[in-house]
């Protein structure tokens, strides 16, 4: 199994005391599935993905990446996790401002030492990128910066892809274009896919999908 | 009632970031302060030059003198009162009291001062008022009052008819100033008048000095109005520093400004949308800006102040040193330089806020919220800074080639440092842009480009810091190569072992006739010299023998080849570089001096270096001197002596002659002296430097500490890609670290530049002398490692606060529009 979420945990301080957002999550994922995480806004479905993502520390519970728990891994361990096995397409596109395309692209995949410059390529023409690589993110349409998001993360080959509203930033037609492509390449990658959106058609395209309702999975 | 909502929904931006407002208080008020306590420093001096010039102590009135220095005779001062002349004897000399300190003892006789020496008598009669001394009754009646400068206040006064000891701080440091009848059994010369001082306003009727008193010679004042003159070169120093200071403050200023104007866009926006109008939008903006200022000119008024009283004492000694201005070591506090604090503060701020106010009133009500746009460099905006660099450079050389004074001279120096600043955001980035297209590691590419990015956002305090360093090393150049000149110029000036200055002439004749019996001297070299014009210019005539102790030490600049030869032989003058520089006068041309009818020529047969004296001054053969102006007063020597027996030499002379102290001084003590007045001179020079670069630091601190929590976007993602904190924290300070290792190489020419112009350029209008330039890299290495910790603990504290950031807030950045 690529990634197993057990009974996972997770509360925040507020001024009115401990908030528990996720009440024991249990979810699995297996390499090249594509799993869709729905739910209403606020009902911890980010939270997840971020835990998922070794980008916060868990309450309780385990989450398990190709049977590395981690639980208790150090900052630079997670570091680690998140530059050699997962991948992160935010729903605010996060590029690197101070780079071009072309290094936002490869950076990823540099960092963790698997650049590949025929893929890099192939990459770049099949998300409409080529005349862009020189420019920097902010000379581009949102959709365009999801491209690149895209393909910086698909670089990586990451074992694990996680997305945030990958689209949700973009109209109707640019979504679904942006859509085709991610999933089109995820399926050549051969990585798992857990994407949150509040997308029904969007969720509709997955392998499978998932509720979460006040903190667990329906 | 609107407006006071505005300006609630405004000044929430400060609580909701009180680092940023400390920020923009702290730069300001250092900024003013820096500014203040520079104009309360000079303010304070030129005040005391004002006393100064109705005292006569420091010879601000014209006065009478025998022309063979020997004293008046009572006879003579009554002679001229009834010709109709407005005099009033004084009696001047040194005495050694039982305690071997030597005092300079003034006695004058109240009743017949002028009325410009009221400034004198008031304090004085004020003060023994205060204790109860009698007031004019104590001055004038035994046992006298006596009046003592603040060093002497433990001075034991074993002598009769004393009564009261009152300490003044009006008096020089080292005089007593008594009645002249306490003063001449103090002096033990009954019956004498040394000078017989003349009232500014003397009768029509009176008869000529010439028929009176053929004896006499008039001299005119050397300090009060020249003082101001003199010292206008140390002042305009002084404003420029301030200025440059303020600047940078500025800088801290402006950054502030500019960020906080950015980041309130949005509040401005929904301001507008809600109903509120640009005019009460801007009033409200406006006032906010007002307060501020005013908060901050009053902190930076109070550390002017501060600053002030700390640089005074120090002013005060270089002054002295300088040009023998006396200037109190305490400092009054004035409403103008108060009220003059806040205005510059105010101004200050508006200025440094003009372009982002005039940017938010232009901006259309629903545009959009860019926290970044500010530190972006659009290629028109680096155009228009090349071209305001080039503007400053063009007229930095326009200048230099046809322009003339000590203004024009700091006008170079501003535009060159203004120059050199806009200049740096754009040379940074082309190095920066090398280095990033050299980095093959994606972490290394990544860093480079994102330096690059943050380059706009530091540039302002990197700009002042530039400043600062250049500044630093200018200075410290200036200094070094100034003091290397000067210590190298005393042992080549101050030959001679031994100088004695004889009481009177008869002193003096029996003085030469033992000197050249005592078989342990070489030579006695005369040091006579006369007041007169030279090319105009008034100034002093020196004769000098002709002996080796000239030929092979006389620091000269430049020189004919027979010069020694041509002034031993009366047909040449030695002239001195100030004199030089100001009238055009090379090796070869004539110059005249004035004789008592008329005007001698001779052609200059050399120029000397003749550091620390305004004046002009001239050297030519002792005989000529004396043949042209028989009266010269000769009791001036220096002696030639075999050093090991110059100690025992003073001593005789000491127990034959009765002559100490200031009468009888050793080669090392005149030049410990002149290092101390050197050393002391550039004192508040080096302190303002510091604190410019301690504002700069400042500067660079509040720059990285404000950025810092702007920076989240940016290292969020790399951090989300695989990157720890720690790393990424690690990285920020190195960036840091970089930043100002790049300003600090980049500041070294430019200080250099600034040395060059400060010894070549600033010096020669300031004070009439043109310096070599040494070069000391291990200063530069100090201030390099010094600005290099000092940017890497202000780097430090912003990169720390990052490495401790909660994962939880750095997700934040992918979750929310920031």
């Amino acid at each position: 199994m690529l990634l197993q979420v057990t009974d996972l945990k997770k509360s925040f301080a507020t001024e009115e005391g401990r908030l528990d957002v996720l009440r024991g999550v249990d979810l699995e994922l297996a390499a090249g599935e594509r799993l869709a995480l729905t739910g209403e806004s606020g009902c911890g479905k980010s939270t997840l993905l971020y835990l998922v993502g070794a980008l916060e520390e868990f309450d309780g519970g385990d989450i398990r990446i190709e049977h590395q728990s981690l639980a208790g891994l150090s900052d630079r361990e997670r570091a680690a996790l998140r530059r050699d096995s997962i991948g992160i397409i935010f729903q605010q596109f996060n590029l690197i401002p101070s780079l071009t395309v072309a290094n936002n692209l490869s950076f990823h995949a540099r960092l963790a030492g698997r650049e590949d410059v025929a893929w890099n390529e192939q990459l770049a023409q099949r998300l409409g990128l080529t005349e862009f690589l020189k420019a920097y993110p902010e000379q581009l349409s949102g959709g365009q910066q999801q491209r690149v998001a895209i393909g910086r993360t698909l670089a990586a080959r990451p074992k694990l892809i996680l997305a945030d509203e990958p689209t949700g930033n973009l109209d109707e037609k640019t979504s679904e274009d942006v859509l085709n492509l991610m999933l089109e390449l995820v399926a050549e990658t051969g990585a798992g896919l857990l994407m949150v959106t509040h997308s029904p058609r969007m969720a509709d395209r997955m392998d499978r999908q998932l509720v979460l309702t006040a903190g667990q999975v329906s | 009632m609107r407006l006071a909502s505005v300006l609630r929904v405004l000044w929430s931006h400060w609580t909701y970031r009180p680092l940023q407002f400390f920020a923009l208080l702290i730069g300001l008020s250092l900024a003013t302060g820096l500014w203040t306590g520079v104009q309360a420093i000079n303010t304070e001096a030129r005040s005391s030059y004002a006393e100064a010039s109705s005292t006569i102590i420091s010879n601000a009135l014209d006065y009478l003198e025998r022309k063979d220095g020997t004293p008046i005779k009572p006879e003579t001062y009554l002679a001229l009162q009834k010709s109709g002349w407005r005099t009033s004897p004084l009696l001047e000399g040194q005495v050694q009291f039982g305690d071997g300190r030597s005092v300079r003892v003034v006695g004058i006789d109240p009743i017949t001062m002028p009325r410009e020496m009221a400034a004198l008598t008031q304090p004085v009669q004020g003060e023994a008022d205060q204790d109860g001394s009698g007031g004019l009754v104590g001055f004038l009646v035994p046992p006298f009052t006596v009046f003592v400068s603040p060093g002497l206040a433990d001075l034991k006064l074993n002598v009769a008819n004393i009564g009261d000891v009152v300490v003044s701080e009006n008096l020089p440091e080292g005089t007593l100033l008594t009645d002249i009848s306490l003063a001449a059994q103090i002096l033990n010369k009954p019956g004498e008048i040394s000078r017989l001082v003349l009232a500014a306003d003397q009768k029509r009727t009176r008869v000529n000095l010439s028929e009176v008193a053929p004896q006499l010679q008039r001299i005119a004042n050397t300090s009060g109005a020249d003082m101001a003159r003199l010292t206008d070169s140390f002042h305009l120093n002084l404003t420029a520093f301030g200025l440059l200071a303020f600047a940078v403050g500025l800088f801290i200023v402006q950054g502030t400004i500019n960020l906080a104007f950015e980041q309130r866009r949005a509040m401005c926006r929904t301001l507008r949308v809600t109903g509120t109008s640009m005019t009460v939008l801007t009033i409200a903006l406006l006032l906010e800006l007002l307060l501020i200022a005013l908060v901050a000119g009053t902190i930076g008024v109070l550390l002017g102040y501060f600053i002030a009283a700390l640089l005074l004492p120090d002013v005060a000694a270089t002054l002295r040193g300088l040009y023998g201005a006396r200037v109190s070591g305490e400092l009054d506090f004035h409403v103008g330089w108060w009220l003059s604090g806040l205005a510059i503060a105010v101004a200050g701020t508006f200025l440094a806020a003009f372009w982002s106010l005039t940017k938010l009133i232009r901006m259309p009500i629903l545009a959009a919220s860019r926290p970044r746009a500010w530190a972006r460099m659009s290629a028109r905006s680096t155009l228009a800074r090349l071209a305001a660099s080039g503007i400053c450079f063009a007229l930095a050389l326009v200048l230099y080639g046809w322009g003339s004074g000590l203004v024009v001279a700091f006008t170079i120096v501003g535009a060159v440092l203004i120059g050199a600043a806009l200049l740096l955001p754009d040379a940074m980035a082309l190095i920066i842009s090398l280095f990033e297209k050299l980095a093959v590691r994606p972490v290394s590419q990544w860093f480079w480009a994102d330096t690059r990015q943050q380059l706009p956002g530091l540039s302002l305090a990197l700009m002042a810091l530039m400043l600062a360093l250049a500044a630093n090393i200018g200075v410290s150049t200036m200094v070094g190569s100034f003091r290397l000149t000067f210590e190298g110029w005393l042992d080549q000036r101050l030959a001679s072992e031994l100088y004695v200055r004889a009481a009177d002439e008869q002193q003096a004749q029996q003085l030469r006739t033992w000197l050249a019996a005592h078989p342990d001297v070489d030579a006695v070299l005369p040091i006579w010299s006369v007041e007169t014009r030279i090319d105009g210019e008034p100034g002093q005539v020196f004769g000098v023998a002709d002996h080796r102790t000239y030929r092979d030490q006389w620091p000269m600049l430049d020189r004919s080849a027979t010069a020694w030869s041509d002034v031993a032989a009366g047909k040449a003058i030695l002239i001195n570089e100030q004199l030089a520089r100001r009238k055009g006068l090379r090796v070869g041309d004539p110059v005249t001096i004035d004789e008592a009818s008329r005007q001698y020529k001779l052609p200059v047969g050399g120029i000397y270096s003749d550091y620390g004296n305004p004046h002009a001054q001239a050297m030519i053969h002792v005989d000529l001197l004396t043949q042209l102006y028989p009266e010269v007063p000769r009791r001036r020597h220096a002696i030639r002596v075999d050093p090991s027996k110059a100690a025992d030499l003073s001593r005789q002379i000491s127990a034959e002659f009765g002559l100490g102290g200031r009468s009888l001084v050793d080669q090392a003590l005149i030049k410990q002296r002149s290092v101390e007045v050197f050393e002391r001179t550039f004192t508040v020079t080096q302190a303002l430097n510091v604190l410019t670069l301690s504002v700069a630091g400042f500067a660079i601190f509040t720059s990285l500490l404000t950025q810092s929590a702007m920076r989240l976007p940016q290292l969020a993602p790399v951090w989300a890609l695989g990157l720890t904190r720690r790393e990424l924290a690690g990285l920020e300070l190195l960036r840091g670290i970089l930043l100002a290792g790049l300003t600090m190489i980049m500041a070294l020419p430019l200080g250099l530049m600034l040395a060059w112009l400060l010894l070549a350029v600033v010096n020669v209008e300031a004070f009439g002398w043109r310096l070599p330039m040494f070069v000391f890299a291990r200063d530069w290495l100090m201030l390099g490692v010094y600005g290099l910790i000092a940017t890497a603990l202000a780097a430090a504290i912003p990169a720390r606060r990052f490495s401790k950031t909660e994962p939880a807030e750095l997700v934040k950045v992918f979750a929310h529009e920031r």
